[in-house]
């Protein structure tokens, strides 16, 4: 995996010295790929955990769940870090990302998503430095006293912010009116990515969970998985039942059974993994198994991996045109940041510096 | 709306010389790919725009009272009265200027290419193979529009099917023509509400559909989908996190007294 890392940054170096088209397969058609459409697009959706367990836990004061929390805020912060990152590699002019901040273009969704997902990062940075100073006995009261101080304020932040860039994902398509394939074209796509990404949060806890259990030959906590997929059962039915009321006013139902690439890839998506995991989360035989809601959980978090990349590339294929695939070195560059990703959760994992940490 | 400038392009009249693209290429120093003058291109496959290719004359076969003709279209920025890139944009690289032109500064851009996406007519062209990319297009000649000049394509057209002027006039001029011959052309002036509406504006005597244009575009301007719902923001941001607060602030007294509760309970005999 390290020998993963090394390849991607090797690779990311040629791409600063050559230019985007010396590693990536884009172009003019397809100005966004692999990079943007699974390392920010999934990557951000996948570190949604962050704010919905912070939610659970902290507003609403459910303490059962902290443990999952903390796990959940560790991945959404290397989440974050990484989408950063592969942003940064995506990015032509990438000596210009500043620029936002000083010229104030409001009008764009990506002026929204990027001061939301930088401020984001820095508050993620301080409620973790929060749990860090509990662990490393450095002493240096005045940050921790401030620190403790802004909890609240930042712990509230940390659920706006999100909420609104993770909407703000799916607003970015909403300009794409005459190319995204109306199945995924929605006005109210902000909201589709935001009940998605909060949905994903407890699934994901689960799949952390029981894989960090398992490594480290711990009992999982099944009691807590079988409760929040409860939670995970409501907001999966809402969204179903939205969805079909969304296309059923723009009057393009029937459009979902044409029998086209679009309406098969666009059933797949709602029949395998949302109706399925609704189905087998109601099945008590199911949830409260360890392989049932861990199966489950997989499905949920498979099905918004696969509608972000349906809005990305299936459902833009057709206006686009041309054609599409990753090169080698853009896959080798996502494995690489995602082994990253893995190395450093595991790494603060031995350490063992969390407490209440699985 | 002071969008002044604009031209209008009449297909029926276009020879499909090319003296534009030549006079585009020569004003804003726009050199050929080495590579692709070795390459022959086939002579059936129409040219594209390119960051080297701001505009583009591309040929089309039609049929038309049961024969077939040649259309020529040439292609390059719409300059849209309500650019989409320009509302894409959050570092203001995209700018719609008060006369008309879209043009871009590229000290200002990111190079994200959300504009690429935004644009409903896919005019914008990246420099893949840049170290320090910028994103290409046509820019109607802003520095001769800002002289009471025409664009350099429009100056050079043998024909007249490119007329430079103020849009207003224009609108005026193509539905005298329609009205003129209206068993010509086609009832369609493209670009007077197409998006919001564009400065260059199009006349045809066949179908645009046939001539590569786009007839899937809406007719209200695309920003103005984007802010329907960006608006929400600020109301989102302040009403969210009131509503976070609230139940924070009340979850907490719960917890607290639930404790308490717990604390002052009778202490068990035994």
């Amino acid at each position: 995996m390290i020998a993963l890392v090394i390849i991607a940054a090797l690779i990311c170096l040629i791409r600063f010295i050559y230019g985007l088209g010396s590693v990536i397969n884009l172009s003019d058609q397809w100005p966004w790929g692999l990079w943007i459409g699974f390392d920010l697009l999934c990557g951000i959706a996948l570190a949604g955990g962050g704010f919905s367990t912070a939610l659970i836990v902290h507003v609403l004061h459910k303490d059962k769940y902290l443990p999952i929390a903390r796990a959940a805020l560790l991945t959404s912060l290397i989440g974050y870090l990484i989408a950063l990152v592969s942003l940064f590699l995506d990015i032509g002019r990438w000596y210009n990302f500043w620029r936002p901040f000083v010229f104030w273009g409001f009008h764009s969704v990506l002026f929204e998503v990027f001061w939301c997902i930088s401020l984001y990062t820095i508050v993620q940075i301080l409620e973790f430095g929060d749990i860090f100073f509990e662990r490393v006995r450095v002493h240096f009261p005045p940050y921790k006293k401030i620190l403790h101080k802004i909890m609240p304020f930042l712990l509230i932040l940390g659920i706006v912010l999100p909420t609104l860039h993770q909407s703000s994902l799916g607003s970015l398509y909403i300009i794409a009116v005459n190319k995204l394939n109306p199945l995924w074209w929605s006005m109210i796509i902000p909201f589709f990515f935001v009940w998605s990404a909060f949905f994903l949060g407890p699934a994901m806890a689960t799949i952390e969970g029981t894989l960090a259990a398992k490594t480290y030959h711990r009992k999982p906590e099944l009691s807590v998985y079988s409760d929040l997929a409860k939670v995970t059962i409501w907001m999966l039915i809402i969204y179903l039942i939205v969805k079909v009321i969304d296309l059923n006013y723009r009057g393009v139902f029937s459009s979902a059974f044409n029998g086209s690439f679009e309406s098969n890839m666009f059933l797949l998506e709602m029949i395998g993994f949302v109706v399925l995991p609704i189905l087998m989360y109601v099945t008590p035989g199911i949830r409260t198994k360890q392989w049932g809601v861990f199966t489950a959980s997989v499905l949920v978090v498979a099905g918004v991996i696969f509608n972000r990349l349906n809005v990305v590339f299936t459902g833009m294929a057709k206006s686009l045109g041309g054609q599409y695939f990753p090169s080698l070195w853009e896959f080798l560059v996502t494995i690489g940041m995602w082994s990253a990703l893995v190395l450093i959760y595991c790494f603060i994992l031995y350490c063992r510096k969390l407490p209440h940490f699985e | 709306m002071t969008n002044k400038m604009g031209a209008l392009v009449d297909i029926t009249k276009c020879i499909g010389c090319g003296s534009c693209a030549v006079a585009c290429s020569l004003y804003n120093g726009l050199k050929p790919e080495p590579k692709q003058e070795s390459k022959m291109e086939p002579a059936s496959e129409n040219v594209e725009l390119a960051v080297n290719r701001w505009t583009v004359v591309q040929s089309h076969k039609v049929k038309k009272n049961g024969g077939g003709i040649r259309r020529f279209v040439k292609r390059q920025c719409f300059h849209c009265q309500e650019p989409a890139c320009a509302s894409a944009c959050f570092a203001k690289a995209m700018q719609k200027t008060p006369a008309g032109p879209v043009v871009y500064n590229e000290n200002l851009c990111v190079g994200c290419r959300y504009c690429m996406i935004a644009c409903p007519f896919e005019v914008l062209k990246f420099e893949w193979n840049k170290p320090f990319p910028r994103v290409l297009k046509c820019q109607m000649c802003s520095a001769r529009v800002a002289e009471s000049q025409m664009p350099a394509c429009a100056s050079v057209c043998p024909t007249g099917a490119i007329t430079y002027g103020e849009r207003e006039k224009l609108v005026e001029e193509a539905k005298k023509r329609l009205a003129d011959k209206p068993n010509f052309y086609i009832d369609h002036i493209y670009g007077l509400n197409e998006v919001g509406g564009t400065s260059w504006l199009y006349i045809s005597d066949v179908p645009f559909g046939e001539l590569g244009f786009r007839t899937d575009a809406p007719e209200k301007a695309l920003p103005d989908y984007t802010w329907e719902v960006l608006r929400w923001t600020p109301a989102i941001f302040v009403g969210w996190g009131a509503i976070l607060t609230g139940l924070y602030l009340y979850s907490k007294r719960r917890a607290t007294a639930h404790d308490e509760e717990e604390m002052y309970a009778p202490v068990d005999p035994d």
